[in-house]
């Protein structure tokens, strides 16, 4: 037997979000290193996916071979990811405050093998939309009514295999499999749009021949509606572009320190105190 | 002239015909075998199996990197993804995509690289997969193979199937010489003695047993008795057939159809050097690239011959 996710109100999601946050800033910061603003902009998604009834799962049993799949392509995101598991019960919010540390499941980027309920081993940009296709493909050959949940950052688009991924998609028709595209605008050394300009992702995307949406994804209710809108697609792969800002929640603390990417760094003791104040 | 020829061994089919009909026998008793292609399906022999379970065979084109991760999704749910290409493509252009999909996770998919070494011939040496299994040794967790023969290379593809965990079997092009006969025993890491002798090991892998075989042979007329190891299987590596040899016969000469760094010499130099010292010798490609030639012709240039090896031997007796 598995466990269907309770659906949660806007308003509750909402609730949700904030702890989800909360919980980003307090285990990277624990952890002196990380990438809590590509995790915080990912919140809304990840949220409406494990608590808006949009996944189906089971944290007793995480190996049911019905569930639904996360994968997480931008692996460095992960926090996100592990603060919705233990939200969900697959562990204790204690035991994430471990982040990072030897001997510690919570790695730095997932670990299939470390720990279960992870459905991809990331890091390596690029590789998650192809696993989602293996594993849509695979869902389909058991005939369990699986459905694959790929999360990929808009800078990671510049690997080339992405698009090989899409084009492969639409060739099987994979309607079991919706890629999130979490554009929040910004990669490694700078603005995506100075980096590598790919130009319209909806454009491009629809041109593969995927259902695809582009919204606010850091409104929890166009992310809510824009799931529900491609949970009703189902003779083709989908899309939604989920336009974010780095750090989304916690913008006015990080503007304090001058650095809008503010990529791949924790926030400071005493600045995450006054995310967390913020978020409250 | 043919490796093996001297001997009087006969030519069969290549190990990637041999592969393709292995595989689509094994399609019944597992349906959880799903085939993985970027288009060479006609050449890998994978074709053979899509055929018959079309619906268990994918072709997603001339995409090596999104190949090798789909086959990696596929594996976690449940079934057994045989990914094939030509070696080169499969270990050099998708090595990460092996890495973080498959090896990283443990996944269990069969990577079949063929068209392996420079016995692919005209096409070039941009075909020729020589660096394949060092890339594939230096992956913790993937079990490699190099199989001689048709018969060698049916049990090893039904043993990877079984076999629980990420594995790399490489295969050749050419027909080549028949070293087993059926019902002959094959397991993963055991290496098989295919000559028995005292003076001197040859142990080779791939085209290169039969190449060993000949080289025995004419050994033998010259009263040097050298006995034949196929090592099969690269990594794990044969320990205990390996230290017997150096115990037993005092000195070992490696043969193989790729680069010197990091193949079958490098994994037995390892072992001989840890525990049993005795004087070694190596017959490979070398350093280089090789060109294009008919494959005869190229083994010989190469140096990839029975008498290689004969000199390979005086070196260390």
């Amino acid at each position: 037997m598995a466990a269907q996710a309770n659906a949660l109100s806007i308003e509750e999601l909402k609730e949700k979000g904030k702890v989800l946050r909360r919980l980003i800033i307090r285990m990277t910061t624990e952890a002196g290193s990380g990438h809590p603003s590509s995790s915080l902009s990912a919140v809304e998604v990840v949220n409406a996916l494990w608590f808006g009834g949009f996944m189906k799962y089971d944290p007793q049993n995480p190996t049911w071979d019905a569930r639904d799949r996360f994968i997480l392509s931008k692996g460095h995101a992960v926090p996100v990811l592990y603060a919705a598991m233990a939200e969900a019960g697959y562990f204790s919010t204690d035991d994430v405050m471990t982040l990072r540390k030897l001997g510690s499941p919570f790695e730095g980027h997932p670990n299939m093998k470390r720990l279960p309920g992870i459905e991809a081993s990331t890091g390596s940009l690029g590789q998650g939309l192809s696993l989602g296709i293996g594993q849509a493909l695979g869902a389909r050959l058991n005939k369990n009514g699986s459905n694959v949940f790929v999360v990929i950052g808009d800078g990671e688009m510049g690997e080339g295999q992405v698009w090989e991924a899409l084009a492969a998609a639409e060739k099987y028709k994979l309607g079991n499999l919706t890629a999130i595209i979490d554009q929040n605008t910004y990669q490694q050394t700078g603005a995506t749009k100075d980096v590598l300009d790919l130009g319209s992702f909806e454009e491009k995307i629809a041109a593969f021949g995927w259902h695809t949406q582009t919204i606010d994804g850091n409104c929890q209710k166009s992310v809510v509606e824009a799931l529900e809108v491609a949970s009703k697609v189902t003779d083709r792969p989908k899309a939604i572009i989920s336009k974010t800002k780095k750090g989304f929640g916690i913008l006015p603390v990080l503007e304090e320190t001058g650095d809008l990417n503010y990529h791949g760094k924790p926030l400071s003791p005493e600045l995450a105190e006054k995310a967390l104040a913020f978020i409250a | 002239m043919y490796l093996g020829e001297i001997s009087g061994l006969k030519v069969g089919q290549a190990t990637r015909d041999a592969f393709g009909d292995a595989l689509k026998d094994l399609g019944d008793k597992h349906p959880e075998i799903v085939t993985v292609d970027g288009d060479v399906g006609n050449s890998t022999r994978t074709e053979v199996f899509a055929k018959a379970f079309p619906e268990r065979g994918f072709n997603v084109g001339i995409a090596e990197s999104n190949m090798v991760s789909v086959a990696g999704g596929l594996a976690s749910t449940g079934h057994i993804p045989v990914v094939a290409s030509f070696a080169a493509f499969l270990l050099c252009n998708a090595y990460d995509q092996i890495r973080m999909s498959i090896a990283f996770p443990g996944m269990n998919v069969k990577m079949v690289g063929t068209h392996a070494g420079i016995s692919i011939g005209e096409d070039g040496p941009s075909q020729m997969g020589i660096e394949d299994v060092s890339l594939a040794c230096s992956l913790p967790g993937v079990v490699v193979m190099v199989t001689a023969d048709a018969v060698s290379t049916k049990a090893a593809t039904a043993a990877m199937v079984e076999h629980d965990g990420p594995v790399y079997l490489r295969l050749g092009r050419p027909n080549v010489a028949e070293i087993y006969s059926e019902g002959d025993t094959f397991e993963i890491g055991k290496a098989n003695t295919i000559r028995e002798g005292d003076d001197v090991t040859i142990i080779a892998n791939g085209l290169m047993v039969a190449g060993a075989v000949d080289a025995a042979t004419k050994l033998a007329e010259e009263g040097i008795s050298a006995r034949v190891i196929d090592m099969h299987t690269v990594k794990p590596i044969d320990v205990d057939a390996i230290q017997k040899a150096a115990r037993e016969t005092g000195a070992i000469v490696v043969a193989e159809e790729h680069l010197a760094h990091g193949g079958l010499g490098s994994a037995v130099s390892m072992v001989v050097s840890q525990s049993t010292p005795v004087p070694m010798a190596y017959v490979n490609v070398g350093d280089c690239f090789a060109e294009s030639g008919d494959p005869q012709g190229l083994l010989d240039k190469y140096g990839l011959t029975a008498e290689a090896i004969v000199e390979a031997v005086k070196k260390v007796k």
